[in-house]
C-alpha cells in the first residue's frame, strides 16, 4: 500500500537518535480505554466492531494531537505491510491478526497512533526517542482528554478504566523504556538486574528474545501493574528505575575498557569485520553484530558511523522492511542475502560480495 | 532464569497460583511443568492454572454458573480466553476477579486519571476519588519539595480521606442467586 510506503522513507519515531549514543533508545506511553456499553472487542461480533471502527474513525482523524492523521483498516493491508507497521511499533502482532472492524489512526509523523479494536476499544500510544516519559504521558493525557470529550469511556470509580484484561485496568497506562545494555550483557550482569526489577512490579522482556539470548542487547522495561497508583508514581518509578540502570551499564562499559579492553577490541572488530564482508546475514547474527558496532561507537573505538545511522539498520534489516526494499516477497536465504548487501551499501558503499 | 525443580534447563513457565489468598510463583522449564501437570500446550487448561481458576480443590462442585446480564459471557468463556466481555463482566465475575485483582495490582482503588464527566457526577455523589488522586500527587510533590510540614498534613487528609472510602468498608454482602 502506498501509504505504507511513504513512511519508509523516513526513520521511525523510536529510532529518530538525537546527538550523543545513549543507553536509552526510546520511551513510550499507552493508554487503554473502551466504550461504555459496547462489548469489548474479543467478545463483540464483527458487525459491532466495524460499526465502531466506522464512528470512531473520523474522531480520531479530526483530534488536534493527530494532526495530518493515516488511518488504515486491516483489511486491505498485505502481510508485508502488516510486518512493516510492526516493526515501526505503530500496531502489535495483536491487531495485524485482525481484519474487519480493526485498524489504526496514526500521525504522520508516527510520534502518536492510536489502535481501534485490538484487544481493547482503543490503544492510543505516544512514542519518541531517549526518555521522555513524563512528555509522552502529557500528550497522550492531552490526546486521552480531548477524546473523552466526544465519547463515554467504560469507567468505574472503583476500578478505573475498564479493560478486556483485567491486568490493564486503573490507568489503562503502560509505560515502557527501550535501553541498549551491551556492557551488563557482556559482563555477565545482566540477569541479576532483570531479577530485582521484576520484583519491585516492572516487566522486563528483549525487544528480540528473551534474558541473555535478548538479540541486539536491547531490552524494553515496563509497569506490570496499573491498578492502586497515580498514572504520576508509576511513571516516577519506572524512570527512577531506567536511570538507575543506565548508571549500572555505564559502570560496566568502564569496567570493561578497564579489565577486558582487549577482548572488547576484539568483540568490536569482528562485528565490524563480519557486517562488512559477510554474503548471507541472518537476523538474529545482524541484530547482534549492530549492537556490537553502536557498542563500539558509544565507546568511542569507532569513529566513522554515528549511532543513529546503526539503529536505522536494526530497523531495515527486520523481514518486512528489507521485502519492501527489495520490492517483492523473498525467502528467508534470499533475505538473508539481501540483508548483507543491504549492510554492507550502508557501511562501506560497496553493494557487491567481497570475495 | 532457571527452573527451580531441575535447576538444568531454562524456566519457559511462570506459573501463579492463589493458596489462601496468598500468591505463590513457581518457574519451571516445560518438562517440569508438564510433569507437575500443567498442560502448557493447552491455553484453556493453562490459563485457569495461571489465573488460579482452577486451581481449588472441588472445583466442580463450588463453580458458580453465571452470565453477564450485559454480554451473556459465562465463567467458562472468561477462563478459556483469560479476557472479559464487557464493562458489566467486572460486575458479574466480581467474587473470581477480586483475589486476581489482588495479586497483579497494587492496591484495590484506582486512584489515576478520572474521565471528565464521571468527575463531575463522582464528585457530587462521593467527592471522594478525584480529590483522592489529587492530594497523593500533592503528597508526592510536598515530599520532592522537601515540605515537610505541608507533607504531614496532607498525610492526614489522605488518611481521613481513605477511612472515609467506601472501598475501605467491607462489602455490602450480595444476594444469593
Amino acid at each position: 500500500m502506498k501509504v505504507v510506503d511513504e513512511l519508509l522513507k523516513n526513520p521511525s519515531a523510536w529510532l529518530k537518535v538525537g546527538a550523543p549514543p545513549g543507553v536509552m533508545v526510546s520511551s513510550r506511553v499507552r493508554l487503554a480505554r473502551n466504550l461504555e456499553g459496547v462489548a469489548f472487542p474479543g467478545w463483540a461480533g464483527e458487525e459491532e466492531s466495524l460499526s465502531l471502527w466506522q464512528s470512531l474513525r473520523p474522531i480520531l482523524e479530526a483530534l488536534p494531537g493527530c494532526a495530518a492523521p493515516v488511518a488504515l483498516e486491516m483489511e486491505g493491508l498485505s502481510r508485508v505491510d502488516k510486518e512493516i507497521l510492526i516493526e515501526r511499533h505503530l500496531i502489535s502482532r495483536d491487531l495485524a491478526e485482525k481484519g474487519r472492524g480493526s485498524g489504526l489512526v496514526f500521525k504522520a509523523d508516527e510520534t502518536v497512533v492510536i489502535m481501534v479494536n485490538e484487544e481493547d476499544h482503543i490503544r492510543m500510544q505516544a512514542m519518541s526517542p531517549g526518555l521522555s516519559l513524563r512528555g509522552l504521558w502529557r500528550t497522550i493525557d492531552g490526546i486521552d482528554t480531548d477524546l473523552e470529550r466526544q465519547v463515554r469511556y467504560a469507567f468505574s470509580p472503583r476500578l478505573g478504566y475498564l479493560t478486556a484484561c483485567p491486568t490493564n485496568v486503573g490507568t489503562g497506562m503502560r509505560a515502557s523504556v527501550m535501553l541498549h545494555l551491551p556492557g551488563l550483557v557482556l559482563m555477565n550482569e545482566i540477569n541479576p538486574i532483570i531479577k530485582g526489577v521484576n520484583k519491585i512490579g516492572l516487566a522486563v522482556r528483549g525487544l528480540w528474545g528473551e534474558g541473555t539470548d535478548a538479540a541486539g542487547n536491547m531490552f524494553q522495561i515496563s509497569n506490570q501493574t496499573t491498578l492502586g497508583e497515580t498514572e504520576d508514581t508509576i511513571i516516577s518509578r519506572l524512570e527512577q528505575i531506567v536511570l538507575e540502570i543506565e548508571e549500572h551499564e555505564k559502570h560496566a562499559k568502564e569496567r570493561l575498557l578497564q579489565q577486558k579492553e582487549i577482548s572488547l577490541r576484539d568483540h568490536v572488530g569482528r562485528a565490524r569485520g563480519i557486517l562488512t564482508h559477510a554474503c548471507l546475514l541472518n537476523s538474529k547474527e545482524t541484530l547482534d553484530m549492530l549492537s556490537a558496532l553502536r557498542l563500539g561507537i558509544e565507546l568511542g573505538l569507532l569513529r566513522e558511523w554515528s549511532a543513529s545511522m546503526i539503529d536505522e539498520l536494526f530497523l531495515l534489516i527486520q523481514p518486512g522492511h528489507l521485502q519492501k526494499v527489495e520490492g517483492k516477497i523473498i525467502g528467508a536465504e534470499k533475505r538473508d542475502l539481501a540483508r548483507a548487501r543491504l549492510i554492507r551499501t550502508r557501511l562501506t558503499a560497496k553493494p557487491a560480495c567481497p570475495p | 532464569m532457571m527452573c527451580e525443580t531441575c535447576g538444568k534447563k531454562m524456566a519457559t513457565v511462570h506459573w501463579t497460583e492463589m493458596v489462601n489468598d496468598a500468591v505463590k510463583k513457581m518457574h519451571l522449564c516445560e518438562a517440569c511443568a508438564s510433569a507437575k501437570g500443567l498442560d502448557v500446550n493447552n491455553p484453556a487448561a493453562f490459563s485457569d492454572v495461571m489465573l488460579g481458576l482452577g486451581a481449588q480443590k472441588e472445583p466442580a462442585a463450588k463453580e458458580r454458573d453465571v452470565a453477564c446480564a450485559l454480554c451473556h459471557m459465562r465463567i467458562a468463556d472468561f477462563k478459556k480466553t483469560s479476557r472479559l466481555g464487557c464493562q458489566a463482566c467486572y460486575e458479574t465475575f466480581a467474587d473470581e476477579l477480586k483475589p486476581l485483582l489482588e495479586a497483579m495490582h497494587k492496591g484495590n482503588q484506582h486512584v489515576g486519571k478520572v474521565p471528565a464527566h464521571k468527575e463531575a457526577k463522582g464528585a457530587a455523589k462521593a467527592g471522594l476519588l478525584p480529590s483522592l488522586a489529587g492530594l497523593r500527587q500533592k503528597l508526592e510533590a510536598a515530599i520532592a519539595a522537601e515540605q515537610y510540614e505541608e507533607a504531614a498534613s496532607l498525610r492526614d487528609q489522605i488518611r481521613q480521606v481513605v477511612e472515609k472510602a467506601p472501598a475501605a468498608r467491607p462489602r455490602p454482602a450480595k444476594e444469593k442467586e
